[in-house]
C-alpha cells in the first residue's frame, strides 16, 4: 500500500519534470486557460438551443419564478463565456509563443546541457522525443513559424484563432444590429472553430514522461545526461503525448445543437397554410397562418424563413394571435431588405390564394408567459415592442369570456409608449373592441390602459384643442383620452400601489433598454419589503 | 437596417488587428524572441492601425454611432484629406503594413488579420463607400418666418360659449389633474 502511494506521489513528480526545465511556467501557463476553454466551449452551444431551454423553461413551472427568469438571459450568458473564451484564447496562445520560442532555443543547443540532451531525443527504436521542434536545418528564426503551420496543433490554433478574431469583429453591436446577415453567416465559422477544436490535441505534442523498467531517477540522472542509457539508474527516459480529451467536452453539446438544427429543419419542411393575408396601413402585413400540431402560449415568437427571398434567413417575429384561436398571426413591419421583400411578394398574391412557401420554426417561449401568474399586471410596451401585449390582451378577452378559472390576474394596467401610432393602428383597433366588450360585460375596470404619444407636435396640439370635449379621443377614437409626452413614472406606480395595497405586482417591460433601466430602478424604490404589502417585481423581453 | 456597408466590418476587423499585432509585438519584445526587430515594428505598427482607425466613420444611410472620446482622431485623421477618405489607400496601406508580421510567429496572426481586414476595406471601396468624419452638428439659426411680422388681426375660432364655459354642476368635468404636486407638504 505505502509501495503504491510511493509509486504514485512519485510518477506524479515526474511526470512534466522534465518539460519543465525546458519550459518553465510558460507550459501550465498554456495548460491552465485550455482547462478553461474546454469548459467554457462546452457551454458556448447550449443557451442558444432555444428548444431545449423552452424545454427547461417549460418543466421549471413547478419551480420558482426566479430559475425561469435566468433562462430569460440566455443570450447575455452567451455573451459572457464568448468574452472569456477570447480573454483565455488570447492567454493561451502568448503562454505557447513563449513555450514555442524556448523549444526552439532547446533545439537550437542554446540551453544548458540537460536542455541539449532532451531536445535530442529522437523517436526511434528505443527513444521517444520530449521536445516536439525538430528540425534545425531552417532559419532558426522561421522555425516557430514553420511549426505552427506544419503541426496539427499549430494549424488549428492559428485556424481556430482567426476563426474567432472574424466572428467577435462582426458580433461587434454595430455590426450585428446594422447587418444582421453578415453577423449572422460569420457567426457559421463556430462550425470551423469547434472541428479545430476537437482535431487541436490530436498531434499529442504535450508529452509527459512514461514509467521504464527499471525506472528513471530524474533527481539522480537530471545532473548526468550524458550517461543515460549507460548506468542502470538512468535508463533513456521515454515520454508519450496524453489523449487528448476536448472532445469529452463539446461533444454532448454538438450533439444537442445539431439536433437543434434538425428540429428547425424539420419545422422547415412542415407544410404552413395561410388562412389570409392582410396589408394593414404603414406598411404592416399581418400574415394569419395554420400549422399541423402547432401549440403556442402568450407573447412567444417564432423564426419565420421564406425561401423565394433567402434560402439560409430565418428572422424572429412575436406571434399577435392568443392561444385560443385557431391559427396564429404575425405582424411584419417593414424595416430592412427582407421583410420590404415580403410585403412586395405578399402585395402581388391575389385575393384567396395562398402565399409563397413559408418555413416557421418555433414557438419560443419568454417572460410574457408569466402574466397571467400575477394578480396585477402591469404591461409596458414602447413602440414596436407593443406587439407581444396584443397576444396578452387578445387572451386575456377569450379567457375573460370563457371565465377561465386559472385565470388569476384580476387587474391589467397597460401603458402604451409610441412616436406616433401610424405604424399601430392596427392594435388601435384591437383596444377598441376591447373596450367595447368590456364595457358590454360590465368588466371596465379590468383593463386600465393609457397611451402615450411621445412624438407630438404643434398640429396635434391645434388639433386636439379644437376638439377637446369629444367623447372619444381624436387620434385613435378610444374611450381613454391620449397622454403626450413621456408618462411620469413615480405617478403611476404611486397610483398602482395606491389601488393594490397587497398585492404582487408584476411588470413587463418589451421596450428599449433605458426605459428597462428607469423601470427596474421604479419597481424597486416601490416594494415593500413587508410581503404583506404591495411588490413590483421587473421583467424585460428581449429580441 | 440596410444596405451592408463593409467600411463598418473592416473598421472592426483592423482595429482588432492593431491591437493584435500590438500584442504580438509586446510578447516578443518583452520575451527577447529571435526577430524581436520585427516584434518591435509591430507594436509601432499597430498603435498605427489603432491610432487610424479608431475613429469611426459617418455612415451613408442610418445613424452614426460613436467611439467613446474619439472626436480628435477624428480631427487627425481628417487632415490627411483623400488619403484617409479613400478605402483604396486604406487596403493597400494595410496590405503593405502586414507584411513584416509575418516573418516572426508572435506576429503572424496579426497579420493575417490586418490582410484580411485589407481584403475588407477593398471590397468598401470597390462599392465606392469613402470615410466621413463625424463632426458635431451646428446648431443653425431658423431664419424668422415671414408671418412673425404681420400678426393675426381676428381672435383664433372657438366654440360657443355655452360649451367654453366650465360646467360648475359637474364636478368631473370641471376639475383637472395636476401631473406634477402642487401643494407644498410632500
Amino acid at each position: 500500500m505505502a509501495n503504491c502511494i510511493v509509486n504514485y506521489g512519485f510518477s506524479a513528480f515526474i511526470l512534466f519534470f522534465y518539460t519543465r526545465h525546458l519550459l518553465g511556467s510558460a507550459l501550465p501557463w498554456a495548460r491552465a486557460p485550455a482547462a478553461v476553454l474546454n469548459f467554457n466551449c462546452m457551454l458556448i452551444l447550449l443557451p442558444v438551443c432555444r428548444n431545449l431551454l423552452s424545454l427547461l423553461r417549460g418543466s421549471f413551472v413547478r419551480c420558482s419564478r426566479t430559475m425561469r427568469k435566468q433562462l430569460d438571459k440566455n443570450l447575455t450568458f452567451h455573451k459572457l463565456v464568448a468574452y472569456m473564451i477570447a480573454l483565455m484564447t488570447a492567454v493561451h496562445t502568448i503562454a505557447h509563443l513563449f513555450n514555442l520560442e524556448r523549444y526552439n532555443n532547446s533545439r537550437q543547443g542554446l540551453d544548458d546541457e540537460l536542455s541539449t540532451a532532451l531536445s535530442d531525443l529522437a523517436d526511434t527504436e528505443n527513444t521517444t522525443y520530449l521536445n516536439p521542434v525538430r528540425i534545425t536545418n531552417l532559419d532558426p528564426q522561421q522555425i516557430p513559424t514553420y511549426f505552427a503551420f506544419t503541426t496539427i496543433a499549430g494549424l488549428t490554433g492559428v485556424v481556430i484563432t482567426l476563426a474567432l478574431i472574424l466572428i467577435i469583429t462582426s458580433s461587434m453591436e454595430v455590426i450585428r444590429r446594422s447587418y444582421f446577415e453578415v453577423f449572422w453567416y460569420t457567426h457559421h465559422l463556430f462550425i470551423i472553430f469547434f472541428a479545430g477544436l476537437v482535431f487541436h490535441g490530436a498531434g499529442r505534442i504535450v508529452r509527459s514522461q512514461q514509467r521504464t523498467n527499471p525506472p528513471h531517477n530524474t533527481t539522480f540522472c537530471k545532473d548526468h545526461p550524458d550517461d543515460w542509457g549507460q548506468i542502470p539508474e538512468c535508463p533513456i527516459p521515454q515520454f508519450a503525448g496524453g489523449f487528448p480529451q476536448t472532445w469529452m467536452y463539446v461533444i454532448g453539446p454538438m450533439v444537442i445543437y445539431l439536433c437543434e438544427r434538425l428540429v428547425r429543419f424539420i419545422r422547415y419542411m412542415q407544410r404552413v397554410q395561410y388562412k389570409k393575408i392582410v396589408m394593414r396601413p404603414s406598411k404592416v402585413l399581418e400574415l394569419q397562418l395554420i400549422k399541423n400540431g402547432f401549440k403556442m402560449e402568450v407573447g412567444q415568437y417564432v423564426f419565420v424563413n421564406c425561401p423565394a427571398i433567402s434560402q439560409l434567413e430565418w428572422h424572429p417575429f412575436t406571434m399577435t394571435s392568443a392561444p385560443e384561436e385557431d391559427f396564429f398571426s404575425v405582424h411584419i413591419r417593414s424595416a430592412g431588405d427582407w421583410t420590404d421583400k415580403l410585403i412586395e411578394i405578399m402585395k402581388k398574391v391575389p385575393e384567396g390564394a395562398e402565399g409563397p412557401k413559408l418555413g416557421v420554426d418555433g414557438p419560443f417561449g419568454t417572460a410574457s408567459e408569466d402574466v397571467f401568474d400575477y394578480e396585477v399586471s402591469m404591461l409596458i410596451g414602447a413602440g414596436i415592442g407593443v406587439t407581444p401585449f396584443a397576444s396578452i390582451l387578445k387572451s386575456i378577452w377569450y379567457k375573460f369570456k370563457d371565465s377561465d378559472p386559472k385565470l388569476r390576474t384580476r387587474k391589467i394596467y397597460f401603458y402604451w409608449l409610441c412616436r406616433e401610432t401610424h405604424a399601430f393602428e392596427w392594435f388601435a383597433d384591437l383596444l377598441q373592441v376591447l373596450e367595447k366588450e368590456m364595457e358590454e360585460r360590465g368588466m371596465g375596470d379590468f383593463l386600465t390602459y393609457k397611451l402615450y404619444l411621445t412624438g407630438w407636435d404643434q398640429s396635434h396640439a391645434t388639433h386636439v384643442m379644437v376638439h377637446f370635449d369629444k367623447d372619444t379621443d381624436v387620434v385613435t377614437g378610444l374611450k381613454q383620452k391620449t397622454h403626450y409626452g413621456r408618462p411620469i413614472w413615480d405617478k403611476e406606480f404611486e397610483q398602482v400601489r395606491k389601488e393594490n395595497p397587497t398585492s404582487i405586482v408584476g411588470t413587463f417591460l418589451c421596450g428599449p433598454e433605458a426605459l428597462g433601466k428607469v423601470l427596474e430602478k421604479k419597481c424597486a424604490k416601490y416594494s415593500d419589503v413587508d410581503p404583506r404589502k404591495t411588490r413590483f417585481y421587473f421583467n424585460k423581453e428581449n429580441f | 437596417m440596410g444596405k451592408i456597408e463593409w467600411a463598418m466590418w473592416a473598421n472592426e476587423q483592423a482595429l482588432a488587428s492593431g491591437l493584435i499585432l500590438l500584442t504580438g509585438g509586446i510578447v516578443g519584445v518583452a520575451g527577447q524572441f529571435r526577430g524581436w526587430q520585427f516584434a518591435a515594428y509591430a507594436v509601432a505598427a499597430g498603435v498605427f492601425v489603432c491610432l487610424l482607425e479608431y475613429p469611426r466613420s459617418k455612415r451613408a444611410k442610418g445613424t452614426s454611432v460613436e467611439r467613446t472620446g474619439q472626436y480628435c482622431f477624428t480631427v487627425c485623421v481628417k487632415a490627411f484629406g483623400p488619403l484617409t477618405r479613400n478605402y483604396y489607400v486604406r487596403a493597400f496601406l494595410h496590405a503593405a503594413i502586414c507584411v513584416p508580421g509575418g516573418f516572426m510567429l508572435a506576429t503572424v496572426l496579426g497579420c493575417v488579420c490586418l490582410g484580411i481586414a485589407s481584403l475588407i476595406y477593398l471590397a468598401a471601396a470597390i462599392r465606392g463607400e469613402h470615410w466621413e468624419p463625424i463632426l458635431p452638428r451646428k446648431e443653425t439659426r431658423k431664419p424668422v418666418a415671414q408671418s412673425i411680422k404681420n400678426p393675426p388681426q381676428n381672435p383664433p375660432p372657438r366654440p360657443p360659449p355655452e360649451m367654453r364655459r366650465k360646467q360648475a354642476g359637474d364636478l368631473e368635468k370641471s376639475a383637472y389633474d395636476n401631473p406634477m404636486s402642487v401643494t407644498d407638504d410632500e
